[in-house]
């Protein structure tokens, strides 16, 4: 698979109608086209039909603790950053069936699952949003383990990255190393500018991709215009996390008075929990039938912070807030790298957006190995 | 992924051959596959995840002999709703297994040496299959010492077999309980009181401890106060476990997942962690 | 006791470890043997028993009796020591104990320990630093028995 990376000669130019284009073409192939749009108060992810499902002319005010929509003053379809939903609404889904079982005759059988899993195309992919798909990938398909449904929805996945060409308040990705340049791990990379998009292939499927849509070469001045538009994203980035020898400074301070001051303003919400792309923790409920006669079993998203996360034996292991907000931040930035080899935390910010206390990772995470 | 790994995701359906009743609220049940496979075979302190039909799965130590993988025995002890519905299995009845999961015992890595089991309650479970596995390769190990404490005399278990084994050469078994009464002749006093009664090679000893972790804490100071370096010792941790295949989150400790990183941990991985309060 | 000096089984009495020739001889000088037979009372709660016990064999139940029923909370045996609270001399046993089988053992008076201790403090220091040890030790393993770890725990939450 050839990914060129900022290389013109693989570059196109794309209008509006050849974005249209390429949707048809996806949902022609039986992808189901996701993509943000307008939903709830916010950008969120949901299935979409049309270049009018998108929202044009929007953006996003963001800072600790704060999430509002304004309006642009142009109708960029891309002029947002980043809304509360990651794409792992998808691959890792919130709410799955696992199995169901039909009992009869003292025997219980596991029935094949009905449906098929869906083929996803996602539309809209910032450069963090890969790299938390990627985290993701390593988690649930890089381990001993492979988790199937992950796979199942993973395997034939099409994505088509957005560049950022502005950065929010909240953004930190450039500390994480993961943005806003989109490196590896998509199959078309888009650029918006005012009139169109640059447009990169990233694999053979993407590059086959656009063979098949209204396209033309893209020019050196527009190239050049698109790569400076992610540059000045990068400018913009005001929150910064010193990650070196990050892992040892956290595990050393496991017993900081720093955890208590958090835990004062901590609430155990789990809201970083829900919005964190790489976030991956589930649990599992059993049901069944009045009659007895069917059970199911589903699988949850679930969240460090809660109460019975660590239960065992009659009591919780992380009882009080302080020891599960300091779980959830040293797994994040530390107990990551040793078990996969990588930080789980991609710079995203939406953390720091969608904590009701405003409390700020990259504000706790200084503030920690300060004190050191 | 491994053929192995691949075929743990998926359930066994399993028929309960027995259930003997070992101790009040403690229960042993014999299973074997309803399927055409049969139980693949484990490695000693290794557990499944066992299903009841409805309720959900428990993870739950495989406490058989390991030489006999067809024949699956798990010791369960009753202490809530889900642990209930396993052991108020009867015979006949079907449940699903799921496994082997784990770091087992490193049973090899004691050859030449003596083997030193320390067990707290229903920590002996997960321990017996080490028994088994010595006592199966004799000559390949030393002496077997074993020290067993439980709450009080009608809470012991595997009595029969205790006896049993402290009678075989070359093997001290030793028992206390916690509260004895006036039919106990026996030893009284927490596990720890025990090493008092045995004299230890530190150096060509290697020791596996399973039992409340605050037991299991104290257990470790006694040996390494004895001069048994942190890699001849092996605990077996226990957290909440939701799919024992290291996905859902719930059993990490620190940087290890128990359920793939352990249950079994060597003192040198897990001393970093153990003091910590509420990690 | 099998032909042995006192003085030898006190040497080779873990109690005793590390202890000086001359000490050990001091010991020797105020031992007496005594045994018991099975089931013996050796002595009461609250029993003003001025003895202090080295266990040579055998093994012997600290009990606690409550109405109806009787509390076995210890089982001491060969090596181990009984009565230290004699040595202090203050007050009666808190506990009483029972040998569960025929046991032997050395015994001293507190009184006469005491009064070596404040003769020659060299002496004084290596008994008490030893007893410290040894009533450290139990008091850890008692408040390890304490916390009831094998108790089970109602399931709040599934």
């Amino acid at each position: 698979m050839s990914k060129p990376e900022g290389n013109t000669s693989g570059a196109l130019w794309v209008r509006r109608a050849g974005l249209e284009q390429l949707i048809g073409v996806l949902k022609a192939q039986g992808y189901q086209v996701i993509g943000p749009r307008l939903g709830e108060g916010a950008i969120i992810y949901d299935p979409i039909e049309t270049i009018q499902d998108l929202p044009s002319g929007w953006t996003e005010e963001q800072e600790a603790g704060c999430y509002r929509l304004r309006r642009r003053d142009d109708d960029a379809l891309f002029g947002y950053n980043l809304g509360p939903q990651s794409w792992k609404k998808f691959l890792h889904p919130p709410v799955l069936r696992l199995f169901s079982t039909e009992r009869k005759d003292g025997e219980f059988r596991i029935l094949p699952p009905e449906e098929k899993p869906p083929r996803y195309a996602l539309l809209g992919v910032r450069a963090c949003e890969l790299a938390a798909i990627q985290v993701q990938d390593r988690v649930l398909m890089g381990d001993q383990f492979v988790e199937p449904n992950y796979q199942a929805r993973r395997a034939g996945l099409f994505i088509i990255a957005v560049e950022c060409t502005r950065a929010a308040p909240t953004c930190f990705c450039t500390s994480m190393g993961t943005g806003p340049q989109v490196r590896g791990g998509a199959d078309v990379i888009l650029t918006e500018l005012a009139e169109g998009f640059v447009a990169r292939p990233g694999s053979e499927r993407g590059a086959e991709l656009l063979a098949e849509i209204e396209h033309e070469p893209a020019t050196d001045a527009q190239c050049r215009q698109a790569a400076e538009a992610v540059a000045a994203a990068a400018t913009q980035i005001v929150r910064h996390i010193d990650t070196r020898d990050l892992v040892r400074r956290i595990y050393e301070a496991c017993e900081s008075p720093h955890w208590d001051e958090v835990a004062r303003r901590c609430l155990a919400c789990g809201n970083c929990t829900l919005v964190c792309p790489t976030c991956f923790c589930t649990t599992v409920e059993d049901t069944s039938s009045v009659a007895g006669d069917r059970a199911e079993r589903w699988r949850k998203w679930d969240s460090c912070f809660t109460e019975s996360f660590s239960y065992i034996h009659g009591g919780s292991v992380r009882m009080s807030v302080r020891s599960r907000y300091r779980q959830w931040l040293t797994h994040k930035l530390a107990s990551w790298v040793d078990q996969f080899d990588m930080f789980g935390c991609v710079g995203c910010g939406r953390c720091i957006s969608w904590c009701p206390a405003r409390i700020d990772l990259t504000q706790e995470v200084n503030k920690l190995v300060a004190r050191a | 992924m491994s053929e192995v790994a691949q075929a743990t995701l998926t359930m066994t359906r399993a028929r309960v051959l027995a259930v003997e009743k070992e101790t009040h609220d403690t229960f042993t049940l014999t299973v074997a596959s309803a399927d055409a496979e049969a139980l693949p075979p484990f490695e000693p302190g290794q557990f499944s995840m066992l299903y009841v039909f409805g309720v959900g799965e428990l993870p739950i130590s495989i406490s058989g002999d390991p030489g006999d993988p067809e024949r699956q025995v798990y010791t369960i002890r009753s202490v809530g709703q889900a642990t209930h519905a396993l052991v108020s299995r009867r015979p006949g009845d079907m449940i699903g297994v799921r496994g082997p999961f784990g770091v087992p015992w490193p049973v090899k890595a004691a050859r030449g040496k003596d083997v030193l089991v320390v067990a707290g309650g229903i920590g002996l479970a997960p321990l017996r299959p080490v028994i088994y596995h010595v006592l199966r390769n004799r000559d390949d190990y030393v002496r077997l010492l074993v020290l067993y404490g439980a709450r009080s005399p009608r809470d012991l278990l595997y009595r029969k077999q205790l006896a049993e084994w402290g009678r075989a050469p070359d093997t001290q078994v030793l028992v206390t309980v916690d509260y004895g009464g006036l039919s106990w002749r026996g030893h009284v006093g927490v596990v720890t009181t025990l090493f008092r009664q045995v004299r230890l090679h530190p150096a060509e000893t290697v020791a596996f401890i399973c039992g409340p972790e605050v037991m299991m804490r104290y257990v470790v100071r006694q040996l390494e106060a004895r001069g048994l370096a942190p890699e001849d010792i092996y605990l077996s941790m226990e957290r909440n476990m939701k799919c024992g295949t290291g996905f859902c989150g719930h059993c990490q400790l620190g940087p290890y997942f128990v359920c793939k990183d352990g249950p079994v941990f060597s003192c040198r991985q897990m001393q970093p962690w153990m003091d910590i309060h509420e990690l | 006791m099998e032909g042995k000096s006192l003085e030898e089984i006190l040497r080779e009495h873990p109690f005793l470890e590390g202890f000086k020739s001359e000490h050990i001889r001091k010991m020797a000088e105020m031992a007496l043997e005594v045994q018991f037979g099975r089931d013996q009372i050796i002595f009461r709660e609250g029993q003003e028993s001025g003895l202090f016990f080295l266990i040579v064999s055998g093994k012997v139940a600290l009990e606690v009796s409550a109405p109806g029923r009787i509390f076995r909370v210890q089982t001491l045996e060969a090596g181990e020591e009984l009565g230290w609270s004699s040595v202090l001399g203050e007050g009666g046993k808190h506990f009483q104990a029972r040998s569960l089988e025929t046991v032997r053992a050395l015994a001293f008076e507190g009184a006469r320990l005491r009064q070596a201790c404040e003769q020659d403090p060299s002496f004084g220091y290596a008994l008490m630093r030893q007893l410290l040890k040894v009533v450290a030790e139990r008091l850890q393993a008692t408040r390890l028995q304490l916390l009831d770890l094998y108790a089970p725990r109602a399931a709040k939450l599934i």
